[in-house]
């Protein structure tokens, strides 16, 4: 017996009751339509969620100098000079896993407005990606410094919440000129407040400025110095111990051979930054991007196959944890709840196909007679049921989309489409059908024709 | 085309053995239109089961049409019916809010011999329009009289074009006129189309329209179990009357 007659019957028999077919289906309709809706809805916070963590750093990588070591003393973390911006190029060009890269200059100095002054803990030299990366792009007052300012090192800067309020109180900053070591620097945004962050320092305590002119301007030193982050006692008495010892210049990266240096020629002059702040594209992808740094790194710095790294790369792991955990979280959650309302459906679809068999016991007695096997019987009513399924599965499609696109409409709650849970509904759906199918399906493939015929 | 050998039907209640058919042997040959008698209880209905393949023997042979046939399996006998037997019943057993034609078709799904859609339906509705429903194709049940729906489940017997027809009851849900007429139709289809025809019944009105009457009581034949030590129907007739009146056997 053809498939395709099975079908056949089975729709008859469908159509011959459109009100019970209809009813059962309501239950894998409401079934699938609230697990698709969940699923929609659930991504969508879920996302959001996600996005919330992330932008407190779940996303971030910090590229750190490593340590610098002479005669057996290590200076520890940062304290050499070998990240340049050419280094935060090449990350963002050559690593596919990274969303953005910004290069930082640390400072630390004293900030004069008028009559007042202060010293902000952070004083970053950066580009535009830095705001980017820490999620920071809406400004509260005024415009981000540009890419052009950068290159120019033009006298700009955005000053966090704290540092206007010390220095301004209740005027606008934006406009004036503030002296950072007798240079002027016009204020041209305000950063949003952030707030501590969980360490309890002031994230709005800050300024950022194009790095180039922290660099040149700022800082004031020379292209190759010591880095800014260790403190100014240990550069000294790294040159000192260099000067004492000749020879134990610590060398920015190994000594090349002459062939090397015929192949590739290195301008003697170029500026050093303190650290790279890089986001990755995803919390998944942070140890894609780990390893494609560490590889762009390792070859710029032409640091042989087996030697330490001269640089370090940290994440936050605690953050991805947390997000991680939040995810999955949320995942399983909305699968319960998945589960559980088709479960419900299931079992509705059980109980109709059972008081169906019941109900058209002569019917069955009387296709055995004519010649059906318990297989075409069978068959008939598991596809019955696999039928209900899939069309309930369907509108409940529909539904649950209609539903969450209502959401989205009226309660401006995020909500994303979920290709894989529409996969899952139907799949599912259908795996009802016949999980809760099979039980009618067989009863009614084990009548005895006799007895089915007799049955009033 | 039947030879039933020393069939035995025994059925169990727990630990107790009812036997219902104790020993039947008869013979029906080709082209027969044979009433199968007897009073409820009598073993009849188990007896039609296994004469119809509906049922298997506890023992003995049943040879249908030179073959074997109460060791077959479930699904061979499944075959069978379908091929070879059809059934009607006392209550029609029409699907219901189901056309009469669709009714009608519906045993074709079955078959193994694929037709089309279209020549099922072409094939249903020659068969109702033989049996004078040619303009009720698109009624159902519900909108039939009960001879028009027992004609209805003729037709669907004879579908698969059946060498034997059983006929359960065929008119104890008719009044007698429509009676008549059903009990007709099968005279015409045995005499016409050469149907071997087994009507069980328990009425005598209607075993008076078979050209042989078996004769079943207490499990056993009691007359009439071949066709060559068959009587006239009509003395038999009476006999089975003043039998099942006095309950004692011939």
């Amino acid at each position: 017996m053809k498939i395709y007659r099975t079908v056949k019957t089975a729709m008859t028999g469908l159509r011959r009751n459109p009100m019970r077919a209809m009813l059962t289906t309501l239950g894998i309709i409401i079934g699938v339509g609230a697990v698709i809706a969940m699923m929609e809805i659930g991504e969508g916070s879920s996302s959001a969620i996600q996005k919330s963590i992330a932008s407190m750093g779940a996303n971030v990588l910090l590229v750190v100098p490593g340590t610098a070591a002479a005669s057996g003393v290590t200076f520890g973390s940062g304290s050499r000079t070998t990240l340049t911006p050419e280094d935060c190029e090449a990350i963002l060009r050559d690593c596919p896993a990274v969303r953005t890269a910004a290069p930082i200059v640390r400072a630390r100095t004293q900030v004069v407005y008028g009559n007042r002054n202060w010293v902000p803990p952070t004083m970053l030299g950066t580009t535009f990606a830095f705001l980017d990366v820490r999620d920071w792009t809406n400004l509260s007052e005024g415009e981000p410094f540009s890419d052009r300012d950068v290159l120019n090192a033009n006298k700009v800067c955005l000053l966090g919440q704290t540092l206007v309020k010390e220095l301004f109180q209740e005027e606008s900053p934006i406009g004036k000129e503030i002296r950072i070591k007798n240079v002027l620097f016009r204020v041209v945004g305000v950063l949003s407040p952030k707030g501590a962050n969980m360490m309890g320092s002031d994230q709005d305590d800050i300024l950022l400025a194009p790095w180039t002119t922290i660099k040149y301007r700022v800082t004031g030193s020379p292209l190759t110095t010591a880095n800014q982050s260790t403190s100014s006692g240990s550069s000294s008495s790294l040159n000192t111990l260099s000067n004492v010892y000749p020879g134990g210049q610590p060398e920015l990266y190994p000594e090349r051979s002459a062939v090397q240096a015929a192949n590739n020629p290195m301008p003697i002059r170029f500026a050093n930054i303190d650290q790279i702040l890089v986001a990755a594209r995803s919390s998944e992808q942070i140890p894609a991007a780990i390893q494609q740094i560490t590889e762009v790194l390792r070859e710029r710095h032409r640091i042989q196959p087996g030697e330490p790294e001269d640089f370090t790369i940290r994440d936050m792991t605690e953050m991805t944890r947390t997000l991680t955990s939040t995810t999955t979280l949320m995942t399983n959650l909305l699968l319960f709840v998945a589960m559980i309302s088709l479960v419900v459906g299931g079992v509705g679809i059980m109980n109709i196909m059972l008081v169906s068999v019941t109900e058209r016991t002569r019917e069955i007695g009387l296709r055995m007679a004519v010649g059906a096997r318990a297989r075409d019987i069978l068959r008939q009513f598991l596809i019955e049921a696999v039928v209900l399924c899939l069309v309930g599965g369907a509108l409940g499609i529909l539904l649950g989309h209609g539903g969450s696109y209502l959401v989205w409409v009226f309660l401006k709650w995020p909500v994303e489409t979920s290709p894989t849970a529409i996969a899952a509904a139907v799949l599912v759906s259908a795996a009802v059908g016949i999980a809760f199918g099979f039980y009618p399906a067989w009863k009614a493939s084990r009548l005895d024709p006799i007895e089915a015929l007799r049955y009033e | 085309m039947i030879e039933l050998n020393q069939i035995y039907k025994t059925y169990f209640l727990g630990e107790i053995a009812v036997p219902v058919l104790k020993g039947v042997s008869m013979t029906v040959a080709h082209g027969e239109l044979v009433a199968l008698m007897g009073v409820s209880g009598s073993g009849k209905s188990t007896l039609m089961n296994i004469l119809g393949c509906l049922d298997r023997p506890s023992s003995g042979e049943y040879w249908l049409e030179g073959q074997e046939v109460s060791h077959l399996s479930t699904d061979q006998r499944a075959l069978l019916r379908n091929q070879k037997l059809g059934f009607v019943f006392q209550n029609f057993n029409l699907l219901p809010r189901t056309s009469a034609l669709e009714n009608v078709a519906m045993p074709l799904t079955y078959t193994t011999d694929h037709l089309s859609d279209r020549e099922a339906r072409r094939r249903a509705a020659e068969m109702l329009s033989r049996m004078g429903l040619g303009d009720r194709l698109h009624h159902e049940p519900s909108q039939l009289s009960g001879g028009q729906q027992q004609r209805v489940a003729i037709a669907r017997a004879l579908i698969n074009r059946p060498s034997l027809v059983f006929a359960d009851e065929p008119t104890g849900n008719l009044d007698s006129r429509t009676s008549e007429d059903v009990l007709r139709m099968f005279q015409q289809l045995n005499e016409e189309d050469g149907i071997t025809i087994i009507l069980v019944t328990h009425d005598a009105t209607v075993a008076r329209h078979a050209r042989r009457i078996i004769q079943i009581h207490d499990g056993v034949i009691v007359d009439g179990a071949s066709a060559s030590a068959a009587k006239p129907a009509e003395t038999r007739l009476d006999q089975a009357l003043s039998t099942s009146e006095t309950g004692e056997r011939p």
